[in-house]
């Protein structure tokens, strides 16, 4: 084998575990002990399944044996810690949940197990998804591969650190306000969030019910696509699930964007924009264009509220959604109540992080009696006209490219004491979420020895469309080809 | 607008959040900086926009008023800090 396996991407893993070139219990206990060797100095991972990845790479490998056809039978795989695991802990990067193992699995999770993937543990995020560089995690930051001063972004940061790492081939995460796509541009990797709706929200621990979408992290848009498809689909058990069909994602990439309308947003291209992300992301267009793609200059005129409208319907719905961790049915409880009210109050003043806690007072605030129509109606309603600026554009163009983020990853501590600071970082990202729209991140190029990271933004369900874009644009570029120095 | 420590030690109280007294200033600094970035939002006209509850504009799905749950009570109770006989403990709640 003259490739070694960590540097294999999905697909081929699926192609060499196929055709027995390799095995199963070879191919995991390969990441295994890369993780145990390598992680210690990033911090991806808050909890690793030796014993279980062992097992399940067994009876992958019986499976393969006696030819099953499991989509994704024997690929090892990471799972963000907000994803309820039977039997495992899950944590949700707090100590409110420290000792909490799971008494089911999400639907995400079971479905990627009876697809054949082996996980290989639980990766270190955000408290409960709420931050962009994941230093609010109560298990300590995930530090940046490509560079250990530097944060990989956030929430999900182990789970992107970790396959920028070659700790993990693919990995889910989820995405609220730019979760997945924010620290896949600041590791240098391929980041999927779908469509609202599309991925059930069932077992995913949750912050804000009407955002939260979960999505995956792998090396290249053709192995998003793989994996994307196993998670997808309607489930019951989520009341928002949508009914609708999955289509073969792998099979929207063709690789040709042809007369491809790809819209660009001016607002998404001012003041801000890092030199190098400018230049970056201009060569990226160029490069497109000449492969067929028909750059078009459109506007989002309400992009400038998005930022200040996802800071009250978030933590709104967060301060109701955090309020069934009460220290009586499961988490953290303080120690010697004096009664139920301490019980609740210290429970939670106990569990929850400084971040965490300020976005439920926010919530709060913005839901209580008189202030209610000031924001959080308010804030429904500028809501509309962000989804409508979206809807207008896509009657003339296919697709929306930009920036994901402003300029790369940044030092760590940078931005701790600074929480708008922190909140503008995922201007970029928010607005999808807030229209419930699909949007996927690829590597487009290095700033300062940083990766960075351009969106592609498609209309409701067409994740075909935007894959096939980040594939296309795959053919013809190499950035996500690069390794970090140590990680190679 | 910007909050004051009292204030914040209000929302806290309805939120049931602990928060020692030194923190309500810290708090009230960082709340007021972000309910800055919200007032942002009085810059815009609304008068006729409908709010927008959900992303895909569906409506609740309903289900038939069926059993299709098995009782599962000793697994779920598994994870609470003190249960007894089936009940979740908590203080004395009536002297």
């Amino acid at each position: 084998m003259s490739q070694s396996i960590h540097e294999m991407t999905a697909a081929q893993l699926l192609q060499a575990l196929s055709d027995r070139s390799l095995s199963a219990p070879e191919v995991t206990s390969h990441f295994l002990q890369r993780i145990a060797s390598l992680d210690t100095a990033l911090n991806c991972f808050t909890t690793i399944c030796e014993e279980q990845a062992t097992a399940a790479a067994v009876a992958a490998q019986n499976g393969l044996t006696d030819g099953q056809l499991a989509a994704l039978a024997g690929l090892p795989l990471a799972h963000k810690d907000i994803f309820c695991t039977k039997g495992v802990r899950t944590a949700c990067g707090s100590k409110m949940l420290d000792s909490f193992v799971s008494p089911y699995d999400a639907t995400l999770v079971s479905r990627l197990k009876a697809a054949g993937t082996v996980m290989l543990g639980k990766t270190n995020m955000d408290e409960f998804a709420m931050g962009s560089s994941n230093e609010t995690s109560y298990y300590g930051p995930v530090r940046n591969p490509w560079n250990t001063g530097f944060v990989p972004g956030g929430s999900s940061g182990g789970s992107a650190a970790a396959v920028a790492a070659g700790l993990a081939p693919v990995a889910t995460g989820t995405d609220t306000g730019g979760s997945i796509r924010q620290p896949a541009a600041l590791c240098g990797i391929t980041g999927i969030k779908p469509t609202y709706g599309r991925v059930s929200r069932y077992g995913m621990i949750a912050f804000a019910s009407s955002l939260d979408q979960a999505g995956v992290f792998a090396r290249t848009a053709e192995d998003a696509a793989l994996v994307l498809r196993e998670m997808s689909g309607f489930d019951e058990r989520d009341s928002t699930s949508a009914d609708q069909a999955v289509p073969d994602f792998q099979a929207a990439l063709t690789g040709d964007i042809r007369g491809l309308r790809i819209g660009l947003p001016a607002e998404y291209l001012s003041d801000g924009l890092d030199p190098g992300m400018k230049a970056a992301f201009d060569a990226a267009v160029d490069l497109l264009a000449t492969q067929g793609a028909e750059p078009v200059p459109v506007s989002l005129p309400h992009t400038e509220l998005a930022v200040p409208t996802y800071y009250v319907v978030a933590p709104a719905e967060a301060s109701s959604n955090l309020s069934r961790f009460d220290g009586v049915r499961y988490g953290h409880r303080c120690d010697d109540p004096r009664d139920l009210q301490d019980l609740y109050t210290r429970s939670r003043g106990e569990g929850f992080g400084r971040e965490v806690q300020r976005r439920i007072m926010i919530g709060t605030y913005a839901l209580s009696s008189g202030y209610y129509d000031a924001y959080y109606l308010k804030a429904q309603k500028v809501r509309r006209l962000i989804a409508d600026d979206f809807r207008k554009v896509f009657d003339q163009v296919d697709v929306i490219l930009s920036p994901t983020t402003q300029g790369p990853a940044f030092p760590l501590g940078d931005k701790m004491d600074d929480p708008v600071a922190m909140y503008l970082n995922d201007i970029y990202t928010i607005p999808a979420n807030l229209a419930g729209l699909p949007g996927i991140s690829v590597p487009c190029g290095f700033s300062e020895g940083l990766p960075l990271g351009m969106q592609c933004i498609g209309p409701w369900f067409e994740e075909g469309r935007i894959l096939n874009l980040a594939h296309a644009w795959q053919q013809v570029s190499d950035w996500h080809l690069r390794r970090p120095e140590g990680y190679a | 607008m910007s909050l004051s420590p009292d204030q914040v030690r209000a929302v806290a109280q309805l939120a049931r959040l602990d928060v020692s007294d030194a923190d309500l200033a810290r708090y009230a600094g960082e709340m007021s900086t972000i309910l800055e970035l919200i007032d942002r939002l009085g810059s815009v006209a609304t008068d006729d926009v409908v709010p927008m509850a959900h992303p895909l504009d569906i409506v609740q799905r309903l289900r038939p008023d069926a059993v299709t749950e098995d009782n599962d009570r000793d697994n779920l109770q598994s994870v609470a800090p003190a249960t007894e006989q089936g009940c979740y403990l908590v203080p004395r709640v009536i002297d």
